[in-house]
């Protein structure tokens, strides 16, 4: 299982320009190491449909490269997302899965067949144009060029250390600098759209 | 006695409506109701339809569309709003942008009881996320779609149009 912040930090030089939106635990690790805060959207508000909220935005920017760091339980909440977005075909659409293997946020159990379950293979059965699985820093390191040049939709799974919280909530260090709002209408500055 | 022609509400007025109030994507998913409405929306070149899996996946995905400078509209039936309360909470209301939902309202009659409870339970569903609608049943009443376009845009919440005539216009 990889950590996170390697997985993020490996990622970065090869952002580019893209829009970057994350949810889940591990995400969260991302507005320490993104250099372009404009470009970094949160879409998150119900759980499992931030997927459909990249979804959307990769539609609606069809010029703009569109990158979802998603997390494997909250897209089991609504995994018909992968038929929709492999339905459409956005090609300017990176679909990454942080699998933990379980709920972190909520002292760890394990989501459904959490170590069995093959996130790529699902998403290319759906009909997205690629899909990969990783578990190794050095092999991630190593394809993240050609995935980002590659046409969408791609799914990359990559198994991530859980960290997992037991405090409650109120206890919790608060991370979040931007709200879902700020970086919205940030996003849109970015990019000269009215809202 | 002559016997009327029953007034109908025609898929075409629904495209005119969206055409008329800039929609640039549908998020649906099609119901055995309205087949011709599907086909209509894509014969217009002018409009993308986009379909998902689930009828909570279509507020999401409005939303990024939303943010992208879009107007979506997400097209889906009563029994999949019930469905998508959630998604209506935390991808709609929560985040404060206009969006027209056109929902079918299964059941719906205005004469008698409905053995339905999709129709039972729609507008109570309504009334308690406070989200206000328009009831369209036949082409007059037409206006009242671009009344919740206006709707939504002022108060920049989501707006219902509950389509009433389940078992008229919507086929060929």
């Amino acid at each position: 299982m990889l950590d996170p912040i390697d997985v993020f930090n490996t990622f970065k030089p090869h952002r580019g320009n893209a829009i970057v939106t994350t949810q889940g635990t591990a995400g969260r690790h991302w507005q320490d190491i993104s250099d372009q805060p404009s470009r970094d959207i949160a879409l998150g508000g119900a759980m499992g449909h931030t997927t459909s909220a990249a979804f959307g935005l990769a539609l609606g920017l069809p010029e703009e490269k569109i990158v979802l760091f998603d997390a494997e339980g909250s897209l089991l909440m609504n995994l018909g997302v992968i038929a929709s977005i492999a339905g459409k075909q956005p090609k300017n659409f990176v679909h990454f899965v942080l699998d933990n293997e379980c709920y972190a946020t909520t002292g760890g159990q394990p989501v459904p067949n959490a170590t069995e379950i093959d996130y790529a293979t699902m998403a290319k059965g759906a009909g997205y144009a690629a899909a990969y699985n990783f578990d190794d820093l050095e092999e991630f390191a190593t394809s993240i060029e050609d995935i980002m040049s590659e046409d969408g939709p791609v799914m990359v799974a990559i198994k991530v250390q859980p960290e997992i919280q037991n405090l409650p909530i109120g206890l919790r260090e608060r991370r979040v600098t931007r709200s879902r709002a700020e970086t919205i209408n940030d996003l849109r500055a970015e990019l000269g759209i009215g809202a | 006695m002559v016997q009327q022609q029953p007034q109908i509400l025609r898929p075409e007025t629904l495209v005119e409506e969206f055409k008329k109030n800039g929609v640039t994507h549908i998020v649906t998913i099609p119901d055995s109701e309205t087949n011709y409405l599907y086909e209509l929306m894509l014969e217009q070149d002018w409009l993308d339809v986009v379909p998902v899996s689930r009828e909570g996946e279509t507020m999401g995905v409005a939303l990024g569309l939303n943010v992208a400078g879009k107007v979506p509209v997400c097209l889906i039936q009563n029994t999949g709003m019930m469905e998508s309360g959630d998604s209506i909470r935390g991808m709609a209301l929560d985040a404060g942008f206009p969006l027209v939902m056109v929902i079918g309202y299964r059941g719906w009659t205005r004469w008698g009881k409905t053995p339905d409870t999709a129709a039972t339970y729609t507008e109570p569903f309504l009334h308690a996320f406070r989200i206000n609608y328009y009831l369209v049943e036949h082409d007059e009443d037409g206006e009242r779609i671009s009344e919740a376009f206006d709707e939504a845009r002022r108060t920049m919440r989501p707006v219902v149009v509950l389509v009433g005539d389940e078992y008229h216009g919507f086929n060929r």
